[in-house]
Formats: C-alpha cells, sequence, structure tokens
C-alpha cells in the first residue's frame, strides 16, 4: 500500500507539471483554434535563464532564496516577451490564412528556438541549483520532498490564479467573448489583438513557472527538454478537452497518474509480459479509449465556456 | 506593413536556422593548408555521433578528439604513395537515432569518405555497419560496445574498445565482491543499454546473484520515480543501469530521494565527469566501470589529456581518447598499404599493432579489440577514484606490472640523487645499490609479463 501511496505522489507531482504547461496549450487553442506547438520550448527558455540569472546570483554571493526569485522573475519576463513576440512574428501576420499554415510555423518556431538555446547554452546539461533544501518527508512508507509539495502547491496557486482571471476580470471576459466569436467580440469593441496577445503572455508566464519548476525538480536543464515535456502537456490537453481550463488541469494531473501507476503496476498486472517501458503506450492507449467515448475529450462539451 | 513585418519576420527566421546548420555542420577549422611542393591528396574521414539531442555533449567530445588527431596527422606533414596527404573530418550528426544513423552512413558513402569513425553509439554503429560494408568502406567505432556489431561477418567493421560481454562479466562479478545479494537492472532500451543490462544479468546470475526486478526506461527520459519505487518494492541491494550518463545523474539523484539505500552500478556510459554533475552528492561512493586502462596509467595518457585541455579548454568527457585511437588507426593503416584506397588499405587495419593513448590495440579476426582490460572507478567529490582493472588479456596486466616496476626505479633512482647529494660518497654507493635492486624489479617484472603471456 505504501508503494501505491508513493506512486500517487510521483504521479501527482509529475501531473501538476503537466497541467501548468497544458494550459498555455488550452489556452492559445480556445482562443485562436491554434496548437502553439513552440509551447514546450517557451517552459525550457524558461528554465534555462532561471539557471543562468540564478546561478549568477548565487555566485555573486545573494541568498538562495532571493537569487531563486529573481531567477523565476527573469524567467517570468523573458517567457511572456518571447510569447508575445511569437504571436506578434508567426501567428499574427498568418491568422485568417488556412489552419495548417500557423501550425507549420508553430513547428519552425520550436526548431528555432531550440537551435537558438543550443547555440546560447551549448550542448551541455546544465544542472540546476537547489533552491529549496533538501528536506525529505516520510509518511506512510512514502518519501516525498519539500520541492515535489511546492511544486503541488505552486501549480494550484497559479492555476486558481488563472481561473480568476479568466472568469473575474474584465480581460477574461474578453478573452472569453472572443473564444466564442472573435467577430462579434470585435464589433463590442474588444481589441482582438490585444487579446490573444494577452493569451499567449498569460500562457507563457505560466509556462516559466512551469519551467522554473521542473528545473528545480529534476535539477537538470537541456536545450532539448522542452520538446518531450511539450508533447506530454499537448496530450494532457487533448485528453481533458482542449480549449478548456479545468480539461487541461484535470488532463495534466491525469496523465501524470496513470504514468506512474502505469509504470509501477503494468508488469504486474500482465504478468511481466509487459514492462515498464510499456509505460507511455500505457497513457495513449488511455487517451484513444477516452477520445472514442468522448471525441472532444473529458470535459469537452463545454465548448461555449471555453477560454 | 503587414506583408513587409512578415517578410523581415522570415528573414530573421531564417537567418537563425542558416546559422543553426552552419553552426551544427561544420567542424572546429584544420589546420592551414602546407605549401604544395608534392601533390596533394585529400582523405576525407566521416565522423558520426550525436552533434544534437540527449548525448550532444558526448558526440561534441568524439569529435574534438577526430579534430585534434587530424590536427597533428595533418602537422605531420604525411606522405602516403608519392602524394602529400591532407585529412579532411566530414562530421555528421545521427542525433543517437538509428534512423537518422542510416540517413548520414548514406550520405558519407555518397560523399566517397575515405574511411569512416564512428559512430558513437551501438544504436546506430550497427544498422550503419551494413553500408559501410555493402560500399567496401572501413569503419572504425570508438565505442559502440555492443557484441553484435563486430559479429555481422562484415570485415569493415572495427572497434577500439572492449564489448559488452567482457564489461558485463566484469560488472557482474564487481557486484558479488560488494557482497549484494539481489540486483533491479534498469536498461534504457537502446542497442547498448539493453546489451550491457542482459551481459550484466547473465552475469551476475552465474555468480549466484538474483534478479528482483528488470525495468525500462528510454534514452530521452528525466522521471525514473516510477520504475525506481517499483524497485523499492522489490528489495534489491545493487541497482544496475545499462544506459548514458544524462539518464543516470537524475536516476542516482531519484534514488536518494525516494529513500532507497541500494548501492548503485553502471557501464561506460555513466562513467562521465557529467554523471557526476548531474547526479551532485547522490552519486558519492557509486561505481562504474570503463574498458580499457585509466588514462594516467598509460604511456601516453597524461600527455593526451594536456593537449585536450589546452586546444579545447574543457575537461575530456569519455570517448575522445578512443575516437583519437580510430583516427590514428586508419592513418597508420593507410601509411602501411601506402594508398588511401579503402579497398588497399582495409586489410591492413586487421594487422594493426600499435600503441594507442587508451593502450595497446590489436583486433582479433572479428575487428574487435584484443585484451581489453575494464576498469571499475568510484565516484567521490566530483572526481572518478580508480577502484581496480579487471579482466582482459593476461598480457596487458603483465604490462601494467612491467610499467610499476620501471616507476619503482624511477623512483628509487630519484631518492638515490637526493640522497647522494646529501651525504656523498657512501650514499652514491647506496644509490647505486638501490638502482641494482630496481632493475631487479624490472627484470621480475618482465618476467611476470613472460609467465603471464605463457599462461594465455
Amino acid at each position: 500500500m505504501d508503494i501505491f501511496f508513493q506512486q500517487v505522489i510521483n504521479g501527482l507531482v509529475q501531473g501538476s507539471i503537466y497541467a501548468l504547461v497544458a494550459l498555455g496549450y488550452t489556452m492559445v487553442y480556445g482562443i485562436m483554434g491554434l496548437i502553439n506547438f513552440a509551447h514546450g520550448e517557451v517552459v525550457m527558455i524558461g528554465t534555462l535563464v532561471a539557471i543562468a540569472v540564478t546561478s549568477s546570483l548565487i555566485g555573486a554571493g545573494v541568498p538562495v532564496a532571493v537569487a531563486g526569485l529573481g531567477g523565476l522573475a527573469a524567467a517570468l519576463l523573458v517567457c511572456m516577451a518571447l510569447g508575445w513576440s511569437l504571436e506578434r512574428v508567426a501567428y499574427r501576420p498568418l491568422r485568417g490564412s488556412p489552419r495548417l499554415t500557423p501550425l507549420i510555423t508553430a513547428i519552425g518556431m520550436s526548431i528555432i528556438l531550440q537551435n537558438l538555446a543550443m547555440i546560447i547554452w551549448g550542448r551541455n546539461y546544465l544542472t540546476f541549483p537547489p533552491l529549496l533544501p533538501k528536506i525529505n518527508y516520510e509518511f506512510a512508507g512514502a518519501h516525498f520532498t519539500l520541492v515535489q509539495v511546492a511544486i503541488v502547491l505552486i501549480s494550484a496557486a497559479a492555476m486558481s490564479g488563472l481561473v480568476f482571471l479568466v472568469y473575474r476580470t474584465r480581460l477574461g471576459m474578453a478573452m472569453r467573448a472572443t473564444a466564442q466569436n472573435p467577430a462579434v467580440a470585435s464589433l463590442m469593441g474588444v481589441n482582438i489583438n490585444r487579446v490573444i496577445a494577452a493569451a499567449f503572455v498569460v500562457g507563457s508566464a505560466l509556462a516559466a513557472v512551469a519551467g522554473v519548476m521542473v528545473g528545480s525538480y529534476y535539477e537538470i536543464a537541456h536545450y532539448q527538454m522542452g520538446f518531450m515535456l511539450g508533447l506530454k502537456a499537448f496530450t494532457a490537453a487533448v485528453l481533458g478537452g482542449i480549449g478548456n481550463l479545468a480539461g487541461a488541469m484535470a488532463g495534466g494531473v491525469l496523465l501524470g497518474l496513470i504514468e506512474a501507476l502505469g509504470a509501477g503496476y503494468i508488469g504486474d498486472l500482465s504478468g511481466g509480459f509487459l514492462g515498464s517501458h510499456y509505460q507511455d503506450i500505457f497513457a495513449f492507449i488511455v487517451l484513444i479509449v477516452v477520445l472514442m467515448f468522448k471525441p472532444s475529450g473529458l470535459f469537452g462539451e463545454k465548448t461555449g465556456e471555453r477560454a | 506593413m503587414q506583408a513587409k513585418l512578415s517578410v523581415v519576420a522570415l528573414s530573421v527566421a531564417a537567418a537563425f536556422a542558416l546559422s543553426a546548420c552552419g553552426k551544427k555542420e561544420e567542424p572546429a577549422p584544420v589546420a592551414a593548408p602546407a605549401p604544395i611542393a608534392t601533390p596533394e591528396v585529400v582523405v576525407k574521414l566521416g565522423h558520426v555521433a550525436p552533434m544534437t539531442g540527449p548525448q550532444a555533449h558526448l558526440g561534441k567530445d568524439n569529435e574534438s578528439g577526430a579534430v585534434l588527431a587530424i590536427e597533428e596527422l595533418n602537422s605531420q606533414g604525411l606522405e602516403i604513395g608519392g602524394a602529400k596527404v591532407k585529412f579532411e573530418l566530414m562530421s555528421e550528426d545521427d542525433q543517437a537515432d538509428p534512423k537518422q544513423g542510416t540517413i548520414v552512413a548514406q550520405k558519407l558513402v555518397d560523399a566517397k569518405v575515405n574511411g569512416v569513425i564512428g559512430h558513437l553509439n551501438s544504436g546506430t554503429t550497427i544498422p550503419a555497419s551494413k553500408l559501410y560494408f555493402d560500399a567496401g568502406l572501413p569503419q572504425v567505432s570508438p565505442s559502440a560496445t555492443n557484441p553484435k556489431y563486430t559479429q555481422q561477418g562484415f570485415n569493415t567493421a572495427f572497434r577500439v574498445m572492449a564489448n559488452d560481454i567482457q564489461q558485463g562479466k566484469v560488472l557482474g562479478e564487481f557486484a558479488v565482491q560488494q557482497g549484494v545479494k539481489t540486483v533491479a537492472i534498469i536498461d534504457d532500451r537502446t542497442a547498448y543499454g539493453q546489451g550491457l543490462a542482459d551481459e550484466f544479468r547473465k552475469s551476475a546470475e552465474a555468480a549466484g546473484l538474483k534478479v528482483v526486478a528488470n525495468e525500462y526506461t528510454n534514452d530521452k527520459a528525466t522521471d525514473f520515480k516510477a520504475i525506481l519505487t517499483k524497485i523499492k518494492s522489490k528489495k534489491a541491494d545493487l541497482v544496475f543501469y545499462g544506459g548514458m550518463d544524462a539518464q543516470g545523474g537524475p536516476l542516482v539523484k531519484q534514488m536518494k530521494d525516494l529513500g532507497i539505500k541500494a548501492k548503485f552500478l553502471g557501464g561506460d556510459g555513466v562513467c562521465t565527469p557529467e554523471f557526476m554533475k548531474l547526479g551532485g552528492p547522490a552519486a558519492d561512493g557509486e561505481y562504474c566501470s570503463l574498458p580499457g586502462m585509466p588514462l594516467d596509467q598509460l604511456a601516453k595518457g597524461p600527455e593526451f589529456k594536456q593537449k585536450f585541455n589546452a586546444k579545447f579548454g574543457y575537461e575530456i568527457q569519455l570517448y575522445a581518447p578512443n575516437v583519437y585511437d580510430a583516427v590514428m588507426v586508419v592513418a597508420d593503416s593507410m601509411k602501411r598499404a601506402n594508398s588511401v584506397e579503402p579497398a588497399k588499405y582495409l586489410p591492413e587495419i586487421g594487422k594493426t599493432s600499435m600503441e594507442g593513448v587508451s593502450g595497446k590495440i590489436e583486433f582479433d579476426e572479428f575487428g574487435d579489440l584484443k585484451g581489453g582490460a575494464i576498469t571499475i572507478y568510484q565516484y567521490q567529490g566530483g572526481t572518478l577514484n580508480y577502484v581496480a582493472t579487471l579482466g582482459g588479456s593476461p598480457v596487458a596486466a603483465a604490462v601494467a606490472e612491467v610499467k610499476d616496476a620501471a616507476q619503482a626505479v624511477a623512483g628509487a633512482a630519484e631518492a638515490a640523487g637526493t640522497a647522494a647529494a646529501a651525504a656523498g660518497a657512501d650514499a652514491v654507493k647506496a644509490g647505486t645499490e638501490a638502482v641494482k635492486a630496481g632493475a631487479e624489479a624490472v627484470k621480475a617484472g618482465a618476467e611476470a609479463a613472460k609467465a603471464a603471456a605463457e599462461k594465455k
């Protein structure tokens, strides 16, 4: 039982990160119907910027906590600027063109960002300075660290902040209106360009937070780390129903849990026929089954409220 | 305005893309052209390693080894077949991906290179070796350790490193020495990781160890908590990892996070500075193995290390000495055949007998390295500490003994020298005696070598 509990913790932490990244995909999709494949790279840039700033601050003798906050702030600023410029440079000129075109630019931007990061930060793996003290908790036989607790709490806070933004502010109202019908929204005085740019900026801010969390959790970063993470988060968004905020959160956490439990139990369940290398397959089987019965994802039907 | 902006954006994007490509394709500049006196032929050597992707740091390390070798060859001003030879490196990126590996292999074949150094990974080396064989192109891999590579009956396939049968065996025996009873095995499902894990499993089981868990990950993963949690429930004494450093480092760290008390053991893929950087304090006290002898104990090792650091300004990661040797093997064979034609110098590779940076290089009939000692290291505070050299041929061991004896002589002579300066004539006598004792040690060493060779 303690093993089961440990796997749930593993999955929950991983899932929180997926959820935070998935929100970025889902916000942009909800408003523009565009899958921003460069989003995983925004996370990667966030991590690498945070590493660069935090390490140099620590090197300059700044206390670790302050340096960490400085790194987070820098990551937020850079990622928000990056999100804004991505939209301005790669997507806005193509608005109104066939849907496939911005998808291709998105993939192109993803490759450009990866190579740019490789040129700036090099090919080697970078280590993330530990931001939080290494405190190990033990509860009912399961081990977890302070970092893991912080990750779950911070993603919960970031997600509640986003929900507040979308449902309780004027900007959020404008976002929801644009999602429902951009033409009508613009007739009602909503500045569509600003709303879309805001969606990219907010999504990128979440990506920066996710990037710092991934970095401090695994204490490792690399210019290609965004690709797989982005793919998983995209899967989570589809699982929950892309375009739906609650769906992205639920999808992320669910995907994390499925992966952890899948890797932990698939071998025993299949009598040793399938090993833990089938953990991704396990996750995708769940995705396919969900999509067969609910093609728009778990929460997908509420398209009217997508943001 | 809109259109203009998009044009600007596209050109910026294109510029980035171009600069990225340019960076990737182009190896560091190789030596200045020599003044033309005799006719000059250009010898193109293909080099393949992952230059992008999770193992890019190792690929760059390999390429640096090749660049260093080629620069040296060019500065020697070699003449082969009556013409001055200029070596050129054609560096390709296989992304550690078997599919990409065959694509770049075809590219090298089409470019009519004179020989191939690579690839880095077994997973890319094995499928590519078929293409090189069909083209009659000699291939020397510095680091593909999966036994299959040389067992396909290709006379073009060579490697300058001990294979995983030897390494797995030594690692299994070492695990027994550590007093463990149960082991859990993780591999990354690549030809290298899986091959090494399989050989370790065989050896561990033969030595009476119980394998309580077989788990798998992939060579791009960062999270291992799920499989480690499962291993924890099986209560293994030792976790063996068949895979590379980029996964091994985080893996050993996550073991400690989960409160797993088992020891960690890995092969050459995790025996790197990068592993210790990524594993941090969690790596301390754990063990790994590397084929060959430690550089510091080899005749040309320290000199190579110094040259490498001076030229590139960073530490050797892993296989750079082997890549250097691989280039030298090809050049040496060309010299002996007096031809740079693949068909002409290929038979000479098998007859290679040279003292490389990574040790003595001789091939058996399969193209595998003869002898092939395996050295165990322990991670300690960010450095790899030498533990023991196991396996390999007795000749290699005897060579080490002779070297030790020679060192003893040098030590004795030095001691004698200082003593002489202090105490005068009497001490000189003592000194000569010490030298005599040293000489006897050399003799003993040589005898040991002879005995060992006979034993073989």
